[in-house]
């Protein structure tokens, strides 16, 4: 199977290719994260060393002032005992100094990369297409961008820098036991033969582990959304109890794919150490040895001893980071996926523009399916000039959303073209085209915050003098004057504060406010009761003027103030014409509007 | 709509208030715990000794000429003590490492449990993100804090007060210097602690919001097409991200500062110390020897020191985090069952509301109760309209009935029995709820239908159900889907058309087989023709249900007997629907539709 973008995420064993291939991709965005920061890096870095170089001096200050100050002193020299203090008071300084300044660039370097991921994949989930999002939860979004994240935080906090002055240690080190006897040191060289195979050992198992461990996550994640999002029908539907039993089942799967991976750990740890040690007595035994025949003098072993076990003190660290390294590269894995997958919907490297839009749309053999599923809308053409208000009706799921959705560009045909005014909408840049077509869906959603900022969304920066006029041109500054606190009245998660049909005013205002060239109305008074739909018919009448309309509702109310009727039944207008023209005909909208009329009253 | 919320200020707990609350969850560990603390002062017990063992073992027992056995036990002894660390290494781990995540997953799901059990009021206040961030980074903060910091934490203190006092046994001078060292470190402390704890609870609250508003923009994608506002969003997204970064900038800015006091200020004083000790050494006051071990003890104290800045900072974080998790677990969950819950003497469907008084929390005492007096009766297998302006409260109304909100005065009434005294439970078996947002999951449509049934229905039954329920709800489409009823309907069931989602809905509640339904406008997104379908189907199933539902169309009425009028928090009149036409103005104003306009229309036509 392919392994591009998000298909196969849940994927725990990979073939060789595939392996090769997400792990490369994974590296590839962590260098990409890290570029920029070269800087800050080679400074941390350089401050690590300086810092740890600083601390280093002082136990050989204090060699020196015992073997050289004190004589002096005993001597009535002062002068050797103010260098000595001087100089470890000024390293001690010097180290801790170091050490903030360090701590203070890390940081400054992770929470730049952070940042820089975060924003990457907002901004990716934010281009990609309805498609895409239909299909892949939000759950999932949610946790590649919170606990993917924060493996890579983890990573970072583990001490990336520190990494180099453990190296660099390690060099020194065995540099210094190379001097003192070059033979123990390859004895210590050989001992890496197994801490490599040892590593290579934890890094395969690991991988599939932590691998395991992001699919599994991401579970945990989705289910606490799905939960939260819809609770109101968890409890009126006594969800409660499965729901436990289902949630405690992911959150074990989560537990015990952690142990795993603590347990994994906790064999590497141990049997690095175990290698350090061993080695440590083999260089004791071969040193042993040659102290027996005498070729090697008492102080040089004992010097060499402990050298060879300080050269593995930070292997320990190193393979933290390294258990580190592999979290993230696995959450990385789905991130980059993620940043992989491209829209469906692109926007046209080099837009058209129009000067000035009149809003004349026009399909032409247009043929149209969700994904790779069954087709929707059956080849057709439309052509609605400029200025008409149409009227969209039909039965349930007969495809008027889907309609309508296509002239606002939530997807593209399959076949034959869609133009504004002469310009296929695919050529027009997002920007513009979202200026020219507006759309007000069939779900009404509000975002946490204030009535008045809902509003702005349909023309950001608007004053609040605009924003009061949209409200008052669909009939909704009445209620909004009448929250505790007017426009700024916050209407909570998903505007749970306002009711059903203060939501579709709010959503409607908004729309009002954008004022664009092509308006689409998607059952947008669906919730209202008829009093405020007249108001609202009022308003649209006014609004409407010149514009280019296309209105779906199944209250044929909405027809009064229509030019034109579509009818559309199974992906297909069957039926085209004024009101007037099609009431007399017969057809399908003769029957559907006595119908209407009869459940009048 | 994105924004930094108010940070949710609570006074803060004490840590050790805060740890205590732990206790019951790590008591039942706190064995293996201790054990792992056991193993990691062994292993330091023996990273100490292996050095001293290194150089007695060169120094007396290997000599030029001796026998080659005396080497091998050299290796012997050095390869055991190794062994033995790695020993006590992997022992600490085994130890701690299963419990901690235990606990953490046992809280994870308490968590879950609570949350779900907390009222709809409660859910309406918090993001979704902010309850996520709290219940999986905060917790596993926790896990970390309790296999590594802690334990890590009373090792080095214990390592830290060792060497002092082996200090003050070489000098006592010079012990005494280095102690008041730790004078401006413990006036330092108590400032980074306040400042430290507030970064940290700063910083994770707004993690919480980022969440958040990653959650909303995905939900609200749609939306953010049809404007085109994805840029503006990525503002202010981008905005919050960056005052995230400040904080933890800060935050980090903090513990540097600390962290390099922590560091320097020992230090310096042993820098006064080695001046001092020289001096007290060329006078003879202590020997050369005392001096060495004075320094080599306090160079092994500088790494236990610096890791005690550390721990105190992480010990911080998760303090912060705790107290994060532990104020939703603190929320009040005033919906629940009664401790004698009472079961009425005849279930009939009897549904009665009297002197109901109803405003939302937050405007309690500002604005008027949205529900003023409502009383009024539904008698049992009546099907009752209610009809009412938008923002007239019907919806609040109806969610008294499954209690997603409790009345504020008066009370609400299923079979002569107060909903406040039914088993919860039993009262939500009862009745079935459809919402005027449909709120689907992301499973099959079988699953989504047949969520409400009663449990232990075998299969044929279930299938059954289903089946009637369909095709009640004119749902019959859903057979046509790929793979028909079992077909997975995306998230919130956005893959499916707005009234083929009422029509799933409407067949969960119909599904469920209740006493009273509850259903708020469950026909506004279908056309004419379904609509007088399903009412059809609807009005034959409703016979002995007792119904309540909110209508906004004649069409919707007319599945009632009687309608009931709400108007500015009361019942105005209740009556049939030709009653009600002839009698209450309000409710021609509501329910008519036909005025000039339509038949001016109508000659038009
Ligand atoms: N995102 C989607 N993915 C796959 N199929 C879809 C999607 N949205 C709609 N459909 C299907 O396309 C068909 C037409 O749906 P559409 O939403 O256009 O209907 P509609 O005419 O607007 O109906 P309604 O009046 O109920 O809103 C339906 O059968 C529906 O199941
Ligand atoms: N969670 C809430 N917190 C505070 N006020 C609320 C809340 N939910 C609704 N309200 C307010 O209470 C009033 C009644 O709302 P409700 O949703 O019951 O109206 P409704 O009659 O169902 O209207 P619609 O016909 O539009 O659905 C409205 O003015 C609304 O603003
Ligand atoms: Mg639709
Ligand atoms: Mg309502």
């Amino acid at each position: 199977m392919q392994h591009t973008g998000v298909s196969n995420e849940d994927a725990i064993t990979l073939s060789r290719e595939q392996r090769k291939s997400v792990r490369r991709r994974s590296f590839h965005l962590l260098g990409k994260l890290a570029a920029p920061q070269k800087r800050l890096l080679t400074l941390t870095v350089a401050l690590v060393l300086l810092s740890n170089a600083a601390r280093v001096a002082l136990p050989m200050l204090i060699a020196y002032a015992i073997d050289h100050a004190l004589p002096a002193l005993r001597q009535g020299d002062f002068a050797a005992l103010g260098i000595a203090g001087g100089a470890y008071i000024l390293c001690a300084i010097l180290g801790g100094v170091l050490l903030g300044w360090y701590i203070n660039s890390a940081a400054k370097m992770s929470q730049a990369m952070l940042l820089d991921l975060r924003l990457r994949v907002f901004r990716h989930t934010q281009r990609l297409s309805l498609e895409f999002h239909e299909n892949y939860t939000s759950g999932r979004i949610i946790s590649r961008q919170t606990s993917d994240v924060e493996t890579l935080r983890e990573l970072l906090d583990q001490g990336v820098s520190e990494l180099a002055s453990s190296c660099v240690f390690i060099l020194f080190t065995l540099a210094s036991i190379f001097i003192l006897d070059w033979r123990s040191g390859l004895v210590i060289c050989v001992a890496a033969i197994p801490l490599v195979l040892l590593f290579r050992w934890y890094q395969k198992n690991s991988e599939v582990l932590y691998r395991e461990s992001r699919v599994v996550s991401a579970r945990v994640i989705s289910t606490f959304v799905e939960t939260m999002t819809g609770i109101r029908a968890v409890k009126a539907f006594r969800r409660e109890k499965s729901n436990d039993e289902k949630y405690t089942t992911i959150a074990e799967a989560y537990r015990e794919n952690s142990v795993r991976s603590f347990n994994l750990f906790g064999i590497l740890q141990p049997g690095l150490m175990l290698i350090g040690n061993l080695a440590v007595a083999s260089v004791l035994a071969y040193g042993g040895f040659r102290i027996l025949e005498g070729s090697m003098a008492v102080g040089v072993l004992v010097a060499l001893l402990l050298a060879s076990k300080r050269v593995f003190q930070p292997v320990e660290g190193i393979a933290m980071f390294y258990s580190s390294l592999q979290s993230a590269t696995a959450a990385l894995e789905k991130v980059s996926g993620l940043l992989e997958e491209e829209p469906t919907v692109v926007e046209p490297e080099h837009p058209k523009s129009i000067e000035t839009v009149a809003g004349h749309l026009e399909f032409k053999d247009a043929v149209f399916g969700y994904g790779d599923g069954p087709v929707i809308m059956d080849r057709f053409s439309l052509d609605i000039p400029a200025g008409q208000t149409v009227a969209v009706v039909g039965q349930t799921g007969a495809g008027k959303s889907t309609l309508a959705k296509l002239i606002a560009r939530f997807y593209d045909l399959r076949s034959g073209t869609l133009s504004l005014d002469g310009v296929a909408i695919e050529q027009l840049s997002n920007a513009e085209l979202r200026r020219h077509v507006v759309m007000v869906t069939q779900e009404a959603f509000l975002f946490s915050g204030s009535v008045a900022e809902n509003i702005a969304l349909g023309r950001p920066g608007a004053s609040l003098a605009d924003i009061e006029a949209a409200a008052r041109a669909v009939g909704a500054h009445e209620f909004i004057a009448e929250l505790p606190e007017g426009y700024d009245t916050d209407v909570n998660k998903r505007g749970g504060r306002v009711s059903a049909g203060q939501r579709q005013l709010i959503s409607f205002a908004r729309a009002f406010l954008a004022d664009p060239a092509v308006l689409i109305l998607d059952e947008a008074t669906s919730s209202l009761d008829i009093p405020s739909e007249r108001a609202v018919q009022r308003g649209l009448q006014t609004l409407l003027g010149n514009r280019t309309a296309l209105i779906i509702a199944h209250r044929l109310s909405t027809v009064q103030i229509a030019d034109r009727v579509l009818v559309v039944h199974d992906g297909q207008i069957v039926e085209d014409g004024t009101p007037e023209e099609l009431i007399g005909a017969e057809g399908r909208f003769a029957a559907l509007h006595k119908a209407w009329r009869d459940s009048l009253v | 709509m994105p924004r930094v919320e108010t940070t949710r200020t609570s006074t803060p707990a004490t840590l050790r208030v805060t740890l205590r609350r732990l206790a019951p969850f790590v008591k039942p560990v706190l064995p293996r715990l201790f054990g792992g603390f056991l193993c990691a002062l062994g292993a330091g017990i023996v990273a100490l000794v292996i050095p001293q063992v290194l150089s007695w073992l060169v120094n007396e027992v290997l000599q030029v000429g001796g026998a080659s056995q005396q080497v091998w036990i050299a290796v012997a002894i050095v390869a055991g003590l190794g062994l033995l660390e790695a020993f006590f290494i992997y022992m600490r781990r085994q130890f701690v490492l299963n419990p901690a995540a235990r606990v953490e997953t046992t809280l994870r799901t308490r968590f879950y449990e609570h949350l779900q059990r907390l009222p709809v009021a409660f859910h309406e206040r918090w993001g979704s993100g902010q309850l996520l961030s709290r219940s999986m980074s905060d917790l596993s903060l926790l896990r970390r804090w309790l296999a590594f910091g802690a334990i890590m934490l009373i090792v080095e203190t214990v390592t830290v007060i060792t060497g002092l006092t082996l200090m003050f046994f070489h000098s006592w001078q010079l012990g005494l210097l280095y102690l008041l060292g730790a004078i401006p470190i413990t006036v330092k402390a108590f400032r980074f602690r306040n400042d430290y704890r507030a970064a940290s609870r700063l910083s994770q609250d707004q993690a919480g919001d980022l969440a958040t508003a990653v959650e909303e923009s995905v939900h609200g994608i749609r939306v953010i097409k049809a404007f085109g506002r994805g840029r503006h969003l990525y503002e202010g997204f981008s905005s919050q991200a960056q005052t995230l970064r400040e904080t933890e900038l800060t935050k980090a800015k903090t513990l540097a500062g600390f962290l390099g006091m922590v560091v320097t200020v020992p230090q310096v004083v042993l820098g006064i110390g080695l001046v001092l000790g020289l001096w007290l050494c060329a006078r003879d006051e202590i020997s050369v020897g005392s001096l060495v071990a004075f320094f080599a003890t306090a160079a092994v104290l500088a790494r236990p020191v610096e890791g005690m800045g550390m721990l105190l900072g992480m010990t911080l974080t998760t303090k912060t985090a705790l107290d994060r998790h532990f104020e939703v677990m603190d929320a009040h969950n005033d919906i629940t069952s009664p401790e004698n819950p009472r079961t009425p003497e005849k279930l009939e469907g009897r549904v009665r509301f009297e002197h109901v008084r109803f405003g939302y929390p937050d405007q309690a005492g500002r604005a008027r109760p949205v529900l003023q007096d409502v009383d009024f009766s539904i008698r049992p297998g009546e099907t009752m309209a209610l009809v009412g302006i938008t923002g007239s409260g019907k919806t609040t109304l109806l969610n008294l009935v499954p209690r997603l909100h409790d009345v504020s005065a008066g009370s609400v009434l299923i079979d002569g029995l107060d909903v406040r005294e039914w088993d919860l439970d039993a009262l939500r078996t009862h009745i079935a709820v459809a919402f005027e947002d449909t709120t689907l999951f992301s499973s099959s449509i079988r699953e989504n239908v047949l969520m409400g049934v009663e449990d232990g229905l075998d299969e044929t039954a279930a299938q059954q159900r289903l089946d009637e329920a369909l095709d009640v709800a004119q749902a019959g489409f859903a057979r046509e889907l790929p793979e028909g009823v079992d077909s997975v309907i995306g998230e919130e069931g956005l893959s499916l058309s707005g009234g083929q989602r009422q029509r799933i809905a409407l067949a969960r509640a119909i599904a469920a087989k209740p006493r009273v339904l509850v259903m708020d406008d469950p026909l506004s997104a279908l056309d004419v023709r379904t609509e007088e379908a399903v009412s059809a189907r609807l009005r034959e199933v409703l016979e002995g249900t007792t119904t309540l539902v909110v209508a906004h169309r004649p069409s919707t009425v007319m599945l009632a007997d009687r309608v009931a009028v709400l108007r500015d928090g009361r019942i105005d009149a209740v009556g049939s629907h030709t009653h009600l036409m002839s009698t209450n103005e309000h409710y021609r104003y509501v329910i008519a539709s036909l005025d000039e306009n339509d038949s001016s229309m109508e000659v038009k036509v």
